[in-house]
């Protein structure tokens, strides 16, 4: 599916350019991006070393290992193929707690450590697991219950209204995307054995 | 009752990185005698083979989305979406965030600081985006990061379910808004 996205997404960009005569914006932003793409990859270094090693003195210190206990109903029934005591659970744990608090900073780099600690328990290396998409969709429909600080800046003392509205709407989307990961998954389409 | 506890949690924001990158070590130091700083330097070496692993995926999908809306194709998909959407009761001055928002963070909030600045913060539209903004995420980032990072090129379901859950935060914010502050 991204196959096709992606490619169609180019396609259609260099059509349109074509028509609309932004053939040079087009190749400018492809160059643009590219090196964007590196700028935010270099950037991430040093946050990830922040997280990832006061990350590691909650670990050793058995700090993740009780906050997972703690929350093993919700993980179990989330992530039935994942063994309860795997360190992916406390990674996950830790993910969802940081994007609850509106940590955004923080929350990347504990997704790709539960990420590397889930395809562990891959098989199939270049495939994802019924775990992994079910950690994304969470991810994707961004559970927070702290704004954006982003948000809060522009809105000023509006902010306060939009407060409930956005629990909720985020609140439907998690449910949304809980529901539908695990609707999918068990769609020929999506089997990870399938014949291509 | 709603205020106090914005004011609250906001305050409280302000102090869950410091607390966080003190409490831990101090647990750990103080309580359970962990040598902070070793580990400390043991898990950050990590950061930097993550970081570099996920250039070549964050290039292929940031290029893509930023040919996409430099050729225009972006503003016709609106153009051409906005009577059905009309119809919907869905304001078309939030289509273009609601679009943007799985593909590009700094685009959207480019896009949510427009409609701020154009209709002001106490209008519904500012509203509605703002809520937006806040439910959903940036799905094809995260996607391409996170699968990226441990080198998976088939993503399965994944995607679609990302796509599912953005379109109902996207719906919700636009009729709760509706809802709540319609006058």
């Amino acid at each position: 599916m991204l196959n096709y996205i992606w490619f169609g997404m180019m396609l259609i960009s260099v059509v349109v350019g074509t028509i609309a005569g932004n053939i040079d914006a087009v190749t400018e932003a492809a160059i643009n991006m590219a090196k964007t793409a590196v700028e935010i990859s270099i950037g991430l270094i040093g946050i990830m070393a922040l997280w990832l090693g006061t990350m590691k003195i909650a670990e050793e210190s058995g700090l993740v290992q009780i906050i997972a206990r703690a929350l093993q109903p919700i993980t179990i029934r989330l992530f039935p193929d994942v063994p309860k005591d795997h360190p992916a659970i406390g990674s996950i744990v830790l993910n969802m707690a940081a994007n609850i608090l509106g940590l955004g900073n923080a929350a990347t780099p504990l997704g790709l450590k539960a990420m590397e600690e889930l395809q562990e328990l891959n098989t199939e290396k270049d495939t994802a697991t019924n775990a992994m998409c079910t950690f994304l969709a969470i991810n994707t429909s961004s559970v927070q219950l702290i704004l954006p600080a982003t948000v809060v800046a522009l809105m000023g003392a509006a902010s306060n209204q939009i407060f409930i509205t956005t629990i909720i709407a985020t609140g439907l989307s998690t449910i949304a995307a809980i529901i539908a990961v695990k609707t999918l998954e068990k769609m020929n389409r999506f089997k990870i054995n399938r014949d291509k | 009752m709603i205020d106090y506890l914005v004011a609250f949690t906001n305050e409280l924001s302000r102090y869950i990185i410091p607390l966080l990158l003190v409490g831990i070590p101090f647990y750990g130091l103080v309580v359970k005698k962990v040598k902070v700083y070793e580990s400390f330097v043991d898990g950050a070496k990590d950061g930097f083979t993550i970081a570099v692993r996920i250039i070549p995926y964050l290039v292929a999908i940031l290029v893509a989305i930023g040919m996409f809306r430099a050729s225009g194709a972006l503003d016709m998909l609106l153009i051409f979406l906005s009577p059905m959407l009309n119809a919907m009761g869905f304001p078309p001055e939030n289509l273009p965030l609601a679009l943007m928002r799985p593909l590009s963070g700094s685009g959207s909030l480019g896009l949510l600081t427009d409609l701020i600045n154009e209709h002001g913060a106490e209008s519904i539209i500012a509203k509605i985006g703002a809520t937006m903004f806040g439910s959903t995420e940036t799905t094809f980032y995260v996607l391409a990061v996170y699968f990226g990072s441990v080198g998976i090129k088939r993503s399965r379901h994944a995607l679609a379910a990302g796509i599912i859950a953005d379109t109902v935060g996207i719906i919700s914010a636009v009729y709760l808004c509706q809802l709540f502050f319609a006058q």
